[in-house]
């Protein structure tokens, strides 16, 4: 299984952890129910303590395993010094404003580098669909390298907001459109 | 008897029979369920404004919404759950350890610095609108050109008080442990020292594998009691961190108010991001995770009467959550490019993982005790209980899949991780827990009061659970869909679920109302009253013999 873009990831992870608070819940409900009984209550599954550990660790490395195999934006991200990005955009950031080029004009499937510096405060640096979900975000410091290198598959015009909180005027940071992706067969968010 | 009656002389109780140590904790208490009322308001006002941006007091303005969110955390973290859970171990230590409390006066101290404290920080941000939020990220804290300075100063000052109240709740705490006095008597400072870390557990299953004798079969410590040593080690680490980050704020705002005007970025922000965080999740690991796996050992003990489900694992998770929870903060920097690759991987990642595995060790052994221990009568505790490792069932996976460089990318500051995660652990995890704590503790606080009424409890609990666990759910799936946390919306963006949200942060406003209630009706106006004037019998432990000599020798 691999996700192309953060919608499938988000729609996956959406059932995948409705299903396991179900899960949960049922089981918390049924142990209640279960400890009041005069009848000894058998358990439906015996869980042997050891198949218990293994399973926790099981499922805490292998969720970081399953995503770095399946999200490419993990890998990228991790060596993305040793990347040539197809296009750099510089994006400068102060006084809760943002200095950017007017359109950032990307073809799907480019190496992108969104390279973000602030002279002032904390920062950060999101990219939104029109429906308000985020595809990828960063946090910009100041005095540190705040580098984004991103791979567009889908189309549209895309937002870009500051996702973390700099003082009350950074609610007003918002670019409607700033990011147009071309380049698909058929158009995406 | 009369609603007025009632009212005014509660059910049975009888505030001057109270010893010292009873009063002290019951302020503490009584303080924490105000603050805890306050941050629920607070918190409903939010989510309403989310609804319905301009409805008073905020009418709109960000400056207003983000003063309430600076100091919603404040309140609700340190003013109540730090005094509830300070008073419960304050009365516990001494409980449990068959000692009394090294001094009733330093306890005084404590819920005094902490109320001070949260209403001084409350009252910046009321007044003068200083709103860095708790995460105080370099240079914002300082920035006096968006903030008021005497704001600031006012704020730095409650959050100084609230963390020197602490390190007096956490000497009081380790200078009890550690008193050679009853119990401990023979016991050497290194034996205590060895069981308060875990050790002693560790070295027996180590012991068990090479078949070698038990290193210990009767540690010199109770499990409950090395759950709060382990836990204030980390609330210890926390107060000094952010007493430094504090202070730091502090000398820059003074420097502004005599004229100068310092560098903001001769602090590196990154540097000192990592440093608060590394601090502030002591809360998390130290203040929470620790100190509730403690409690619910302690509460399945008392509910069933029976011995901990092995209780040498437990004592082994907690020395393991030591190493944990002083190397996890870096799951709070995986959205910075600056921070190191491999500090990311290892401890943002890595080690983060093992929450699961510590606390997911906790909920085992505690429902194994209560599943040896059945059938159980269905008691508010024991309700509580379930509903409190139901919390953390939910909010520790979701930390989790946070704690992910790639899933990070699309969760990190969304309403997912304060929604889904935080909420969900502190109000349906820990509160449960605590009320669990809180239900336990009553009869021997109060000598046996007659509680007002059961529907009043039962509609408390289930208005709680619901509206948590709601609230925390609605946020998340907000956050799924790109909702950020530290936003003001004023659009009427994600408005479906920001209703069905504010539907539950009214349901546990309610619910706290109900609750409030009936505590009033139960200890009476009067009773509420004497509760805050001197105690007669200044007793400094509870349900043993009182050792008076043993008391006035440490006075002395």
């Amino acid at each position: 299984m691999t996700f192309e873009t953060s919608v499938e990831l988000l729609k996956f992870h959406n059932v995948a952890y409705t299903v396991y608070a179900m899960l949960i819940i049922s089981v918390i409900a049924w142990f209640a129910y279960n400890l009041t009984r005069e009848k000894k209550a058998e358990p439906i599954v015996r869980i042997p303590f050891y198949l218990y550990i293994g399973f926790l660790v099981a499922m805490g490395v292998g969720h970081h395993i399953f995503t770095y195999n399946t999200i490419p934006w993990v890998s990228e991200d991790i060596m993305r010094h040793n990347i040539t990005p197809d296009k750099t955009f510089q994006i400068k950031m102060a006084n809760h404003k943002f200095d950017m080029p007017e359109k950032m004009e990307i073809k799907k499937g480019e190496k992108v580098l969104f390279d973000a510096h602030s002279s002032d405060l904390v920062y950060g640096f999101g990219l939104f669909r029109q429906d308000g979900s985020m595809i990828s975000q960063m946090q910009v410091n100041p005095g540190s390298r705040n580098d984004l290198l991103w791979t567009f598959n889908e189309c549209g015009e895309f937002d870009v907001r500051s996702t973390e909180y700099a003082g009350p005027a950074g609610n007003a940071m918002f670019v409607k459109k700033v990011v147009i992706v071309t380049g698909c067969d058929k158009k995406g968010a | 008897m009369s609603f007025k009656m009632n009212l005014m002389e509660g059910t049975n109780f009888n505030a001057s029979s109270l010893t010292a140590l009873q009063k002290v904790t019951l302020r503490a208490v009584v303080m924490s369920f105000l603050f805890y009322g306050l941050a629920a308001i607070e918190g409903t006002l939010m989510r309403v404004a989310l609804v319905n941006p301009s409805i008073p007091p905020i009418h709109g303005a960000p400056e207003h919404f983000f003063s309430i969110m600076t100091v919603h955390p404040i309140i609700g973290i340190f003013g109540s759950t730090y005094q509830l859970v300070f008073a419960a171990f304050m009365f516990l230590i001494p409980f449990l350890t068959k000692k009394p409390l090294y001094s009733v006066g330093l306890a005084n101290f404590v819920w005094i610095m902490i109320t001070i404290g949260s209403a001084l920080a409350w009252i910046a941000a009321f007044i003068w609108s200083y709103a860095p939020l708790y995460t105080l990220y370099w240079p914002l804290p300082a920035d006096t050109a968006q903030f008021n300075v005497i704001g600031g100063i006012v704020f730095i000052i409650g959050v100084a008080l609230i963390m020197i109240g602490t390190l007096g709740f956490i000497y009081n705490i380790y200078a009890t442990i550690f008193a050679k006095v009853g119990v401990h008597a023979n016991k050497t400072t290194k034996e205590l020292l060895i069981s308060g870390f875990g050790i002693d557990g560790m070295l027996n299953l180590v012991h068990k594998l090479t078949g070698k004798p038990p290193y210990s079969k009767e540690p010199a410590l109770s499990l409950p009691v090395v759950a709060i040593f382990r836990g204030t080690v980390d609330t210890f680490l926390d107060a000094l961190v952010i007493l430094g980050a504090g202070i730091l704020v502090l000398v820059y705002l003074l420097a502004d108010v005599s004229g100068a005007s310092w560098d903001v970025h001769a602090v590196d922000a990154l540097l000192y991001k990592n440093f608060f965080w590394w601090g502030l999740d002591l809360v998390a690991d130290g203040l929470v995770l620790i100190y509730v796996a403690g409690s619910w050992y302690l509460l399945a003990t008392l509910i069933t009467g029976q011995k901990l489900f092995m209780e040498n694992v437990a004592r082994a998770a907690l020395l393991l959550e030591l190493f944990v929870s002083w190397m996890v903060w870096s799951h709070h920097l995986l959205a910075d490019q600056g921070q190191p690759e491999m500090m990311k991987l290892i401890s943002g990642e890595m080690v983060t993982m093992f929450e699961l595995l510590t606390q997911g060790l906790a909920l085992f052994i505690t429902l194994m005790t209560l599943w040896k221990a059945r059938p159980l009568k269905m008691t508010m505790e024991l309700k509580y209980l379930l509903a409190g490792l139901l919390g953390f069932g939910l909010a520790v996976p979701a930390a989790i899949i946070q704690a992910d460089m790639g899933m990070n990318r699309i969760l990190h500051n969304t309403q997912w991780i304060i929604g889904a995660h935080v909420h969900v652990a502190l109000l349906t995890g820990l509160y449960m827990t605590l009320y669990s704590v809180v239900y336990v503790l009553w009869p021997l606080l109060t000598n046996n009061t007659k509680l007002f009424s059961m529907k009043f409890a039962n509609a408390h609990f289930y208005l709680h659970l619901i509206g948590s666990v709601g609230m925390g759910a609605f946020m998340g799936m907000a956050g799924l869909e790109g909702m950020l946390r530290r936003h003001f919306y004023m659009d009427g963006e994600y408005q479906t679920f920001m209703i069905l949200a504010a539907i539950a942060a009214i349901m546990m406003v309610v619910a706290w109302v109900i609750f409030m209630a009936n505590i009033i009706m139960s200890v009476g106006l009067k009773g509420l009253v004497g509760i805050f004037l001197p105690a007669s019998d200044d007793t400094a432990t509870f349900g043993i013999d009182p050792q008076p000599s043993v008391v006035v020798s440490q006075k002395k």
